[in-house]
């Protein structure tokens, strides 16, 4: 019998959950799969079986937050972050992760799993949205980030590792604009990135996240 | 730790335009026109609102020429939600678009909907930061738009009658054509560009990869969660739905089971569930009594 190509991950390696409620968790799946991993997409209670970490991808957060609260994900996830489950959130995924949201609804239930305050749209408006080269510890070469109506984050806490920040233009939305805003930050088993490390082809942050996944599963 | 900075921001790149629709998808974009039913729409769960003046079945019982909305009214949907705001122009007619991108719209809908201002040239969107979408009706018309720059391409279907049967015409003529250009040899692709009046590289991608360069949703028809189901299945990446929310008996739950099938479509006990007791979906036409379709409109 011929040996299989190992291009395809094997079972020894860890399952990604994407939660695919909205948004692009397509991309997820994809980089997730192209970094050596196994990804599923996340829909239901029930599709969080076997499932070792969870990716919560871009999109609109308080689309996503009323079908976290409808499909029941909401407190399945809760449980399983309460209970160390690794995370990686970017842009509207980093919004559910905080925990709390400025410029929200008020209405919106947050996770909070990392101690971080992120402003919603903080960058700006669509026409605003932007690329810029990122520089980030942890990574030998800048990473080209996408930021769309992007968040940002107001506030880390004691326990939060900022891995990369950005100097916001000078029109954005907010007035007072800052000198820079972390974009990538990390705190235990959680990673968040106002960014989408999903719609380039270059797959150094979801790696960043599967060593913290496999750190995670080692213990 | 090093700080990006601020003045190498790249706005308005292609990846940037498309990347907003890639984070619509899977979701509902909603036609309201007023601050009211556009909060209506976002406590439902909808991804983003059109802002306009009329919904298309008005605009169809009414006659007459059909423009763009009043900047006032675009802005008081704009303060009024937190999600994406998008707003038509009519084909050809960049001296709207450019009002519309001055406004901070987030997507252009260069549309049929509204009355056309040029009968030989869509907008040249690569001129605009703001990303735009285009209807369409067969993937020649679709690849044209994203040639002149488009981002996200809805299938057209037949705006304000509540009826799908346009929309899935569409949609299947699209995503058929996809399937069969992906079984082309190299020698075929140069027929089917001439036949599709499209860009050869655009057929090529197309060979490649076996989607549209750019994110494909559909509108044009949908009045029930069903219905939202339908096109999903069909290979629709999301869906607006413009008359049949608020021409319905009871827009706020109408929008809500709406936006609850296209996040389960593949699931009928989803989609039974959310439909039950929602009331009269809007009136709907037959295709063979309208004496103006949309669809046509557009080159």
């Amino acid at each position: 019998m011929p040996a299989r190509k190992s291009a395809t991950a094997s079972d020894s390696q860890p399952l990604i959950g994407v939660v695919a409620l909205q948004g692009a968790a397509a991309e997820h799946v994809a980089a997730f799969r192209r970094a050596g991993a196994r990804a599923v997409e996340v829909r239901v209670p029930a599709d969080l079986d076997g499932v070792d970490a969870v990716a919560l991808p871009g999109g609109e957060s308080t689309t996503m937050s009323h079908l976290l609260r409808t499909s029941g994900l909401f407190d399945a996830l809760s449980e399983r972050l309460a209970g160390g489950m690794p995370a990686f959130g970017t842009c509207a995924g980093m919004i559910l992760l905080a925990v709390d949201v400025l410029d929200g609804r008020p209405d919106q239930r947050c996770f909070g799993a990392i101690d971080i305050s992120v402003r919603r749209n903080a960058f700006g408006r669509q026409v605003a949205s932007f690329e810029a080269e990122l520089t980030a510890d942890g990574l030998d070469e800048p990473f080209k980030a996408v930021f769309i109506r992007a968040p940002w984050v107001e506030r880390a806490g004691d326990s939060v590792e900022v891995l990369a920040e950005i100097t916001p233009a000078s029109n954005s939305s907010t007035d007072g604009v800052p000198s820079s805003v972390p974009v990538l930050c990390r705190s235990g088993p959680i990673l968040v990135s106002s960014f989408h490390p999903e719609l380039t082809a270059d797959d150094r942050i979801h790696q960043i996240f599967l060593d913290m996944v496999g750190a995670s599963m080692a213990r | 730790m090093n700080s990006g900075d601020g003045a190498s921001h790249l706005v308005g790149t292609v990846r940037v335009k498309r990347g907003l629709a890639d984070m619509l998808r899977g979701g509902v974009i909603m036609d309201v026109v007023t601050p009211e039913q556009a909060k209506i729409a976002e406590d439902a769960g909808a991804v983003a609102v059109m802002a306009l003046e009329r919904v298309p079945a008005d605009i169809r019982r009414d006659g007459g020429v059909a423009r763009m909305s009043d900047p006032a009214m675009i802005e008081g949907i704009q303060a009024a939600v937190t999600i994406p705001v998008m707003a038509k122009a009519r084909i050809g007619h960049f001296g709207e678009a450019q009002v519309l991108e001055s406004l901070d719209v987030d997507y252009i809908d260069e549309s049929e909907v509204l009355t056309p201002a040029d009968e030989a040239h869509h907008i040249d969107k690569w001129a605009f930061t703001v990303p735009f979408v285009c209807g369409a009706t067969n993937l020649g018309e679709a690849l044209r738009r994203i040639s002149e720059g488009a981002c996200m391409i809805r299938s057209k279907g037949e705006a304000g009658t509540g009826n799908i049967v346009e929309a899935v015409r569409h949609l299947r003529s699209i995503t058929g054509d996809i399937r069969k250009i992906t079984q082309a040899d190299a020698a075929e692709l140069f027929d089917w560009a001439k036949q599709l009046q499209s860009p050869l590289g655009l057929v090529q991608e197309i060979a490649e990869t076996g989607r549209l360069p750019v994110p494909l949703f559909c509108a044009g028809g949908i009045a029930t969660p069903a219905d939202a189901s339908l096109v999903m299945q069909l290979g629709a990446e999301a869906v607006f739905v413009g008359s049949g929310i608020f021409k319905s008996e009871d827009p706020g739950p109408r929008a809500e089971a709406i936006v609850e099938a296209t996040t389960h479509y593949r699931d009928p006990s989803v989609v039974a569930k959310v439909s039950r007791g929602l009331g009269s979906a809007m009136p709907g036409l037959e295709m063979e009594g309208l004496d103006t379709k949309l669809a046509e409109r557009g080159w």
